[in-house]
Order: C-alpha cells, then structure tokens, then sequence
C-alpha cells in the first residue's frame, strides 16, 4: 500500500513541483532583468495550451521519441521515490535523454539537427559527473540504495562538498542555464531558433515540457540527497542551489560547446577525483 | 473542466511569431519594443518565438512583394491550428506608401488571411499589444471554425 502511495507521490510530483519550480524561476529571472514577469502558473498554461493544438508531426518515431522521453524521464522520478537503486535511476534518466535526441535526429531540419547534436555533447559532458557523484556517494555510505543514503546518520554535504559543486555544473547543463545553454534554452530566440525542439510542436512539445519538469524533479532530488538527514536542511540546500543556478543563469552567457566541455571535464574530473581520493585517504 | 482550463491557457499563453515582410523597420523597432522592461509582455505569458511551429499568433509587418509571399505563405502554413494572424502599419494592411511600386503584392491580407490589422506608422507598442489582445478574443471562433470544418 505504502509503496502505491510513493508510485502516485512521484507520479504527482514532476507535474506539481516540476511546474511551480519553473513558475518560480521565470519570475525570478523577470525581476533579476527589471522585469515584472509571468504569473507563477504561466508553465501549466502554455502546457496546456500546448495540449490543446493540432498534433503535426514530421514522422512517427518524433511522437514515439516524445512519448518514450517522458516515460523514462517518470520512470526516473518514480524509482527515486520507491528508494530503489540510484545507477538504475541514473540509467533510466540517461535512455529518456537520450530519445529526445533521437527524436529530434529524425527530422531533416538543420536547426533540428544541429540542436540534436550539441544536445549529445551536453549529454556526454555531465553523464560522467553524474556517475562520480553517485560513485562518491557510495565511497561514503557503502550503498547505491537511496533507502541506506537517507539512513546515514550525517549530511554527505561535510563529506562531499566537491561532488555538489559537480552536481552543481550537471545540474545547471541539464536545466538548460547559462553558460550551457547550447542546444536549447528557454529564453526568446537563439541562433537555432529553438535548437532541439524546433520540429517538436503542439502536444509533442508538451510532453518534451513535462518530462523536462520531472528531469528536474530528478536532478533537485538528486540534490536533497546531500543533506538527507532533516527535511529544513534539505529545503534550504534547494533553495539556495536553484536561486545560486537562476544567478548563474543571468551573469553568464551562452559559450560554445569546446569550451564546455574542455572546462567542465577539467573542473568536474578535478574536483570529483580529490573529493574521492579525500574519502578513501580518510577511511 | 480541462476543455475549458486548455481555453483559457490560450489567452493566457500565446506565442508570437514576428514576421518582416519587408518593412522599413519603424513596425520592427516597435514590436521588439514591446519585449523589453518598458511593456515586458512576458507578463501576459506571451513569449516571442522564432519558430512557426511553436506560435499562435503571426505578426506581421511591412509590404508583401512577389519574392517574399511564398515566405509568408509557407510560415503561415507551418503554424498548427489555432492560429491567428495581426497585420501591422499602413504597409502592412494595404502596401501603404509603396502600394503602387511594381514589385508591391499589396496588405497581408492578399497573401493570407488576416484576422486583426493595426494601422500607424509606425503603429505603437500600445497598439500592438492591444490588436494582440484584440486576436486573443478570436481563437474561440477559430476552434469552432475548426470543428466545423469551415
């Protein structure tokens, strides 16, 4: 019964807090640029809106990829709340990251194509983090299960201050922030257009608008895995990681792809491998 | 009560596609005006995309001519139902000054139809954002179009 319940928590989840998390942020973002910005339930309006419109599609493996991304990317979100298994985690989010790129391959569009490709390239610069931060998580609590992370009687954050700041350059590729904002991103136009979800449109791009909120369900759960011992720490390290990326966001520009992934290799590797040495010399 | 929660999302959420069809960039300079802090049309949730697929509403300013109105055709194709669309300045709606030239077609509404058209030269922001207003009221009329199949 217990676990129904965490299905249906997780479920609710991306739509709800996904949402609102974004809602937050488009204002916060407004008033950073002098702006007064959209209302906090603007993200449920234009999915809605989306749902609303024709369905066109370039081919059928688009709205397949649409429909597969979304599944994975809930799968995720669900797994992480029955406290299963965080490489099985990790790997799902991966294959659900991975057919949105697909989906946009399968068009002829150039704007498409491109976006799809620097997309890769993002995905190929913060999957290893992701996996040293698991890995250092694991160096520490001897186990993969979220069960036994929130057991562990201390924040991994005293443990493990470097992996959140690699967490922190994952996080901020995979919310589509400045400085790596390559493929896609949010605000107005870019010089793709819309990059990777140029040829998702109508209700396809609201399924692609609903799994982002659940990856960032994901990556923010990822997060509270720092400080899992008292919910007031864990809502505070949110807050102030996600006010921290919208900052990020404002005071950077868009770089290009060598640069990122030159610069976030030699960061993250960095700072993932003396974190790691620091907990096995401690041991 | 999700019908009606999607019918009011598309008055609170259009996005705009903003076309030049060749104008003399007063229009351009007062639609992109309407983006900035001064009227910060993000309040009303309408985001300026540049993508046909993405919009609801077309603007479009400037004269139509024989090269680029299969341009105009095409991106206005490309938008899914429902869509609107707002001419903008007195070459928008009628070719204004340069409606005799040769090379003129004339207004949009020669190319496609137009459902708002705001007159001025160059039209202001205040009148922009109001004919946008004005085509947010015609969406209702454009889905039950839609379903009758007229």
């Amino acid at each position: 019964m217990n676990d129904y319940l965490l299905v249906a928590a997780g479920v609710l989840a991306g739509p709800v807090i996904g949402g609102l998390v974004s809602g937050a942020d488009r204002i916060i973002t407004a008033r950073v640029q002098a702006r007064v910005g959209p209302p906090l339930f603007q993200p449920f309006y234009d999915v809605a809106k989306l749902l609303g419109k024709e369905a066109v599609v370039v081919n059928v493996w688009q709205a397949f990829c649409a429909y597969a991304y979304l599944a994975a990317s809930v799968l995720a979100v669900v797994l992480f709340f029955l406290q299963s298994d965080l490489l099985l985690i990790f790997f799902t989010q991966a294959v659900g990251a991975l057919f949105l790129v697909g989906g946009a391959l399968t068009s002829t569009s150039p704007f498409s194509q491109i976006g799809a490709h620097r997309e890769l390239l993002q995905i190929l610069t913060y999957e290893p983090l992701l996996v040293f931060v698991i890995i250092g998580i694991y160096l520490e609590t001897h186990s993969f299960k979220i069960v036994d992370i929130f057991r562990w009687p201390e924040p991994l954050l005293l443990k493990l201050p470097f992996l959140f700041v690699v967490l922190g350059y994952a996080l901020t590729i995979k919310l589509r922030k400045s400085p790596f904002d390559l493929s896609t991103c949010h605000h107005a136009h870019q010089e793709l257009v819309k990059g990777l979800l140029t040829d998702y449109s109508g209700p396809f791009l609201a399924l692609v608008e609903i799994a982002h909120w659940f990856d960032v369900v994901f990556l923010l759960c990822l997060c509270a895995l720092f400080w899992a011992t008292n919910w007031v720490g864990m809502a505070i390290l949110l807050v102030v990681t996600y006010l921290l990326e919208i900052v990020i966001d404002n005071v950077t520009a868009r770089m290009t792809w060598r640069w990122m992934l030159g610069y976030v290799w030699a960061m993250g590797l960095t700072l993932s491998l003396v974190n790691l040495i620091w907990l096995y010399a401690a041991r | 009560m999700f019908k009606s929660f999607i019918k009011k999302s598309r008055i609170k959420s259009p996005w705009l596609l903003h076309f030049d069809c060749g104008s003399c960039n007063g229009c351009d300079i007062e639609v992109l005006a309407c983006l900035t802090p001064v009227y910060d049309i993000e309040r009303f949730g309408i985001i300026n995309v540049g993508n046909p697929m993405h919009a609801d509403i077309m603007l479009v300013t400037g004269t139509v001519n024989h090269r680029n109105k299969k341009v105009l055709a095409n991106l206005y194709e490309q938008m899914p139902h429902p869509k609107v669309v707002v001419a903008i300045g007195a070459c928008g709606l009628s070719g204004g000054v340069f409606r005799d030239a040769y090379n003129v077609v004339g207004g949009v509404d020669k190319v496609i139809p137009v459902d708002v058209y705001v007159s001025g030269c160059p039209a202001k922001p205040e009148a922009i954002i109001d004919g946008v207003v004005m085509a947010l009221g015609k969406f209702e009329d454009k889905v039950k179009a839609l379903r009758t199949g007229t």
